[in-house]
């Protein structure tokens, strides 16, 4: 604790009383009595507090269920350091009603002391989020010690390829719905200062969105490397697509097996990935190749969002902790038919996604199976929940080509 | 909103070269106008409401247009913006409007009876006539910036307003959020319904915010006078009924809209207007007498012509598909209206779409008997 409060004072980015104090339950506790944290610009209203109240009758998302008009009436005229307003974080969620059946978040953050300012409001919806994970009394663990992982190389003639990602944040500028064009410059030079530090094979090019040649597009494109203005309004009302293609790219080494998105929903998206079922190796690259990267920011005075009860700290509340999604391409034609798969499912705390990510469906017989969980649980114990979860999936699948029976297990945790 | 003056303080800790946007690929008149000197001297402004300088700029700066149409790529939050954003918003507007100098004087002219003509345009030809204009309301935010109490105070106030109304002008509200599924689909087929916007030129602006909250759709009893609620302005108003008489259609245009002003003042507010900019909209496009008034006229011949595009330049018109300012159009009828909206009096621009689109039905009718329409072809207006 010491040495990372003796580097934080170090580093040549002073922003705040706020962004220096990362450690001890102690601080935790000042943390959330921060009045004075609200030393922005005054917030501009004309109107009582109940005229500005959002319509959320029709809505069902995290911020619709917590935001009652009291809290509203509380929080609505501070702003962080840095001028973000209730009414920005919440814009979101209040554009976007949701779905009968997936709860949004409705939210986001602008910028880290978002978490602290709007602390009323957003660790209610972290606790829901996070499946009962409490900031004011909880701390998460960080473990980016890939040794540990048990196992990890999966029957290819399941598994078809193998994924994790996380995002990293950099600490004294704002989050994509906020940033300013100077910010988000600054996220890219940065972080491209220290990719190009990179070694061995890790070694890498950066393309930029703005001056790829067509060229570089299409193989980026044949790569699935590219991304693309969000169209999702649950992204675009945020404020994170302004100024597209401004200080937005991607960066892969020559492997092609880790990759950076460069400001498009965080400042950066870090994924290692390859084909196959090696997700040891994944992990390896992937926590390898994170602490690479942040010792070459560290080296220039900059670090990554982070502080002990909140972990990582990402523009989305559900990507807090350690923004870690470890996932594979699965094929399980028997068991994703059986209609015990999804409590099965559940009870390895895992989730299914279509090949296509987020909001597509499946393909075929073969899914997309990753971890549900961010908040709480360490990059190690995640990547562990994933590697016994599928293996199990890929038992039972044999079991049922067999014609044997396969059994529910009981549930990893809570 | 969307990112207002709360974040203008933190901007000015960077230099004005490390902000300034990129728009090398833009085409759209604010990418014309805006230089980094003009940038570095607005941008630690703001109105009083707190709207910023990127908060005027942003839908051009996401929107970089079209090679072939040129956008306006601004918009105002409020009133002010005109005022304390001059400096960039003089020759946009300028270059948007045929050369309006910021020293020049915008006539005002809502007498219908100074209107010539206008009542005997081909029905056979004319499918049905509309007039459309927008108004703000004096003292409230526009809705690129508003907030959600400023926004409802809007609709508040001019459903009091129109539910005041009487005659043939009397009528009903209908608000976005409470209607009923039967009258949802009454207003579609009565092709009254407006939706959320999808044009990114508007979601960029912050305009479609917490929609639909105080959103909602007016209409008098016999369906010829609309008012749309808290779309792209706080009141869009509309006169319109089938056939070619336009005359008419001006006529209740006119006296709708002068009755909801009186009642506005009588409220102790009033339209925002100005001897220099006339009316005061969301979009500089709009600004004068933010006054479309156009025709559905079949005209297949004339606009295969090879002088069409001419000839309606020469009467300062304007042709879009029947679907309205996006669409193409379907099997040769088209939707002609006037091109201008500042600069020219609201008499003036029905005038001129009145005048034109009887030249232009007279065009046809030759086409249709293979004659040459050379020796009618119109002097520039």
């Amino acid at each position: 604790m010491a040495n990372n409060f003796a580097r934080i004072l170090s580093g040549k980015r002073n922003v705040g009383i706020m962004s220096l104090v990362g450690a001890g339950s102690l601080t935790a506790a000042f943390l959330l009595n921060r009045e004075h944290v609200t030393a922005g610009a005054q917030v501009r209203r004309v109107y009582p507090a109940s005229a500005d109240y959002p319509d959320l009758r029709k809505h069902n998302n995290c911020m619709a269920s917590h935001l009652t008009p009291a809290i509203y009436a509380k929080l609505v005229d501070k702003a962080t350091p840095n001028g973000y307003t209730l009414d920005q974080a919440i814009q979101t969620g209040v554009d976007n009603p949701g779905h009968p059946f997936i709860k949004t978040v409705g939210m986001v953050a602008g910028d880290e002391e978002s978490y602290e300012v709007f602390a009323d409001l957003l660790d209610p919806v972290i606790k829901e989020r996070h499946n009962g994970y409490d900031p004011q009394t909880m701390t998460h663990p960080t473990d980016l010690d890939s040794s540990k992982l048990k196992s990890g190389k999966f029957d290819e003639r399941y598994v078809l390829s193998s994924r994790v990602r996380t995002g990293r944040s950099i600490r004294g500028l704002s989050l994509p719905p906020a940033c300013t064009r100077a910010e988000r410059r600054e996220v890219e030079k940065v972080v491209v200062d220290a990719l190009a530090g990179l070694k061995g094979d890790l070694a890498g090019t950066y393309y930029s969105l703005t001056h790829m040649t067509d060229q570089e597009q299409q193989q980026l494109i044949d790569d699935h490397f590219l991304f693309d203005k969000p169209v999702s309004p649950l992204l675009t009302c945020s404020g994170m697509a302004r100024d597209w293609p401004d200080a937005r790219g991607i960066w892969h080494n020559n492997t092609k097996t880790f990759l950076i998105w460069i400001n498009e929903e965080d400042h950066t998206r870090v994924i290692s990935m390859e084909k196959g079922g090696n997700m040891k190796r994944v992990f390896d690259r992937f926590c390898t190749g994170l602490k690479e990267v942040e010792r070459l920011i560290q080296e220039k005075g900059w670090e990554f969002m982070w502080n002990e009860r909140l972990g990582y700290i990402l523009t989305c509340p559900s990507n807090l902790g350690t923004g870690l999604r470890a996932g594979v391409h699965v094929n399980l034609p028997k068991l994703s038919k059986d209609p015990r798969f999804t409590k099965i499912l559940d009870n390895l705390r895992l989730q299914k996604r279509g090949t296509g990510g987020v909001d597509t469906a499946a393909v075929g017989s073969t899914f997309d199976i990753s971890n549900l969980d961010r908040l709480g649980q360490s990059e190690v114990q995640l990547v562990q929940t994933v590697v016994d979860g599928v293996n199990y999936l890929i038992e039972c699948e044999k079991k049922l080509e067999k014609g044997q029976d396969i059994k529910i297990p009981p549930p990893v945790r809570k | 909103m969307p990112f207002g003056n709360t974040h203008n303080a933190l901007k000015m800790k960077y230099a004005s070269s490390e902000e300034y946007p990129d728009l090398s690929q833009h085409n759209n008149h604010m990418a014309k106008i805006l230089t980094p000197a003009i940038y570095e001297r607005l941008r630690s402004k703001q109105t009083p409401s707190g709207f910023t300088l990127d908060d005027v700029i942003q839908t051009g700066i996401d929107n970089p247009g079209h090679p072939f149409i040129m956008t306006v790529g601004c918009v105002a939050g409020d009133e002010e913006t005109y005022e304390v954003f001059k400096e960039l918003l003089d020759p946009i507007i300028e270059d948007r409007h045929g050369g309006y100098k910021p020293t020049d004087k915008h006539k005002t002219d809502l007498n219908p009876n100074n209107l010539k003509g206008g009542d005997d345009l081909d029905p056979n030809y004319v499918l049905s006539s509309r007039v459309r204009t927008g108004r703000s309301i004096r003292g409230f935010c526009l809705p690129p910036h508003c907030s959600r109490g400023e926004r409802r105070g809007v609709e508040k106030m001019s459903v009091e307003a129109l539910d005041s109304l009487s005659g043939d002008l009397k009528g009903k509200y209908y608000a976005l959020k409470n209607m009923t599924d039967a009258e949802q689909q009454q207003l579609i087929d009565d092709h009254f319904l407006f939706d959320k916007p999808v044009s990114p030129l508007l979601l960029a602006s912050g305009m479609a915010r917490d929609w639909p909250d105080g959103r909602g759709i007016w209409h008098n009893d016999t369906k010829t006078f609309l008012v749309w609620v808290n779309e792209e302005d706080h009141l869009r108003v509309i006169s319109m009924q089938k056939g070619g008489n336009m005359k008419e259609v001006f006529n209740r245009f006119c006296t709708g809209l002068t009755k909801i002003e009186t009642l506005f003042k009588d409220k102790g507010t009033s339209f925002m207007w100005n001897e220099h900019l006339g009316y005061v909209l969301t979009c500089p496009s709009n600004l004068g007498t933010g006054l479309r008034a156009g025709v559905h006229v079949k005209i297949p011949n004339m606009s295969k012509h090879a002088k069409f595009e001419e000839v309606l330049k020469r009467l300062r018109l304007q042709k879009r598909g029947t679907g309205g300012v996006d669409t193409a159009a379907v099997g040769g009828t088209f939707d002609i209206s006037n091109a201008d909206r500042l600069g020219f009096s609201e008499v003036e621009l029905v005038q001129m779409v009145v005048d034109g689109v009887k030249l232009l039905v007279d065009m046809e009718k030759k086409l249709e008997k293979g004659q040459s329409i050379d020796n009618i072809m119109p002097a520039q207006k």
